[in-house]
């Protein structure tokens, strides 16, 4: 029967074209990977050159969709080209942190002893800190900037991953499959990459589409305070703080950032929740 | 029961342990001397000298090695930086700001009250918008009003905090003029604190103009930092709802012929409400330490403004105590969610 020879990774397709909110994250993160693939194609830009000071602090007209900020900049291709700066930083920071957090969750997990006491100890301590302090302890130390706003902001994520890896090695170490591949003379490490971790990726893949999500808001979090993206960057968080200062006469300056920010992290928690769905259809099925 | 709590809290000194540790490791990493950030460039090298051999800059970092080699005696392995700086935090000396030399450990305590009534502002946001939105949507699922609840929760998760603080400064304050933009007091309101929470002091004292300006100044803030919660509850509320409803027992109360109301605010609940509580105590640790860009945006004198403010200035000793400070108040806040589940739920068996 052919609805029994579907293959899971069919199932799961099918379960994710099913889930509505899974389409539209798609369809935001496609929009906003499009764009950001697209920007420096279809309107090349230079921050550092693009001046007009008799164009500046204009509300948005036909000219300028989004207005122009307090040097007479186009907002409509800074937010454009803003996106590139804010999809690398999410997936960069969430790359680092999904390897970084597995790997430690892994070998903590299925070697157990002391390796495994002081990996958790290390989590725990991490997650002694909310999200937002450390990140900011850490570019406190290493110096703003856009590159270490990334990595602040993926090791911030760390916790989570190894935290997922740990428990999922935990669940599948004692399987038979497991026992089979030892008896067949396979090496610890093979046994963890090539048979545990194939069997666990659904939830880490969640987890890492949602982070992606959440460092965007942390790394425009940092931007905003003046520790990640340095002006004169089309960053979504530093364009917000500079719009703050003419608040009061030019609010679109700080409006359009955000609800970019908003539009593409929704994006990413929309596609973590289909990707749950799919993946993952014991939970989050309510 | 008590047995778990003693080890639960127990579980926390090799924690916190370790973030004092690991404060500690980032505060040296920072490059440059504190002798010399606190004395200026113009310091003479026998001030400097004077001033590293007081704040144990000349000993090693973890231990004593070298002392320990020379005398043999164990203790002088301890004559160190980190050791030394343990002993003092366990006294509860935090040190003294480098510029404005205010005790750390007493500005933490008079600016605490700040930061925790901002929290209850927020936590009461979070519960009168998110416990009735997430009732209503799982009480109509599928409905418009469901689709409205989990679309809202879903930008109110996604909205960066620090925009959505200044869209309703922008509303709210600057258009329309109905609530202040900033700080905790309108200027020129003379007040003096008792417990330092505005809203209980005032009616302490009889002052009705204090409390209205208060709750003025709260309201803003509040709704900025409440909103992810209130979104989260909502959301969880909805989904423990929908269990709950499903369940037996709940068939059992409408077989019976009790009216939907009873079925649902009496029996279905209670029970939905167990994983929701859990979820707002777990963000009252989060919000009480984790308003740095509220409290930036709003101007409001609490804790994660002062430790912005630090930061930016390079004032390690407050950075280092409000840090040190904020994980502890996390981790023991997070304990003591975790001990509640056997109070409210009994089922629950603690091992």
């Amino acid at each position: 029967m052919a609805t029994l020879a579907r293959t899971p990774t069919q199932q799961a397709l099918r379960r994710f074209l099913r889930s509505s909110s899974g389409k539209a994250g798609l369809f935001i993160v496609g929009v906003f990977v499009l764009l950001a693939l697209l920007a420096p194609l279809l309107a090349p830009y230079d921050p550092a050159k693009d001046r007009n000071l008799r164009m500046r602090l204009k509300p948005p007209s036909i000219e300028h969709p989004m207005g122009t900020d307090e040097l007479g900049r186009d907002m409509l291709i800074r937010v454009w080209h803003g996106s590139r700066i804010s999809l690398r930083v999410g997936v960069v920071a969430v790359g680092l942190a999904l390897v970084a957090g597995t790997l430690l969750g892994l070998v903590a997990g299925f070697f157990g002893g002391w390796v495994d006491i002081l990996i958790s100890w290390l989590i725990d301590i991490m997650l002694a800190f909310p999200s937002i302090l450390l990140a900011i302890a850490i570019v406190a130390v290493i110096g703003p900037g856009i590159e270490n706003a990334m990595l602040a902001v993926g090791v911030v994520q760390i916790p989570v991953f190894a935290r997922l890896a740990r428990s999922m090695v935990l669940s599948l170490k004692e399987q038979e499959f497991v026992a089979a591949a030892r008896a067949l003379g396979a090496t610890n490490g093979r046994i963890l990459l090539r048979h545990i971790l194939p069997n666990g990726l659904s939830p880490l893949i969640v987890q890492a589409t949602l982070s992606i999500a959440t460092a965007i808001l942390d790394a425009a979090g940092l931007g905003f305070l003046g520790l990640g993206a340095q002006p004169p960057a089309p960053e979504w968080g530093v364009m917000i703080a500079r719009g703050f200062q003419y608040f009061a006469t030019a609010p679109w300056i700080s409006l359009f950032p955000g609800l970019a920010i908003m539009l593409a992290v929704l994006g990413f928690n929309l596609l973590g929740d289909g990707l749950r769905d799919a993946l993952d259809p014991r939970t989050g099925r309510l | 029961m008590a047995a778990y709590a003693l080890r639960r809290f127990l579980g926390l000194v090799p924690v916190l342990f370790g973030v004092s540790l690991l404060v500690f490791t980032f505060v040296r990493m920072i490059p440059g001397d504190p002798a010399r950030v606190m004395l200026g460039q113009r310091a003479t090298p026998e001030a400097l000298e004077r001033l590293r051999r007081e704040l144990n800059l000349d000993k090693p970092l973890f231990i004593n090695l070298e002392a320990y080699r020379e005398t043999g005696r164990i203790e002088k392995l301890f004559e160190a930086q980190y050791p030394a700086y343990l002993a003092r935090i366990l006294r509860g000396d935090l040190g003294r700001s480098i510029f404005t030399k205010v005790d750390v450990a007493a500005e933490l305590k008079a600016r605490f009250p700040a930061t925790f009534e901002l929290t209850l502002g927020a936590m009461t946001v979070a519960l009168l918008v998110g416990i009735p939105a997430g009732i209503l949507a799982a009480i109509r699922k599928n409905s418009l009003a469901d689709l409205l609840v989990m679309t809202g929760a879903l930008v109110g998760v996604s909205m960066p905090i620090f925009w959505l603080g200044l869209l309703l400064i922008y509303v709210f304050a600057v258009n329309l003029h109905w609530l202040p933009p900033s700080g905790r007091l309108g200027i020129g309101t003379e007040f003096q604190p008792v417990t330092g929470l505005l809203l209980l002091d005032s009616l302490l004292k009889g002052r009705p103009d204090v409390f209205a300006d208060a709750l003025r100044h709260l309201i803003l803030p509040s709704l900025a930092l409440g909103s992810i919660p209130a979104a989260v509850i909502a959301r969880m509320m909805r989904s423990s709802m929908l269990e709950v409803l499903s369940q037996d027992y709940v068939r059992t109360a409408r077989a019976k012929g009790l009216p939907e109301r009873v079925v649902v605010y009496k029996h279905a609940l209670k029970n939905a409400m167990l994983p929701v509580i859990t979820i707002i105590g777990l963000w009252f640790g989060t919000l009480l330490t984790g308003a740095i860009l509220t409290e930036t945006i709003f101007n409001w004198p609490g804790i994660g403004k002062w430790l912005y403010d630090a930061i930016q200035a390079r004032d390690y000793p407050i950075v280092q105590g409000g840090t040190l400070f904020i994980a502890a108040v996390y981790v023991i806040v997070n304990a003591l969610v975790d001990l509640s589940y056997g109070l409210l739920d009994p089922r629950i068996q603690y091992r």
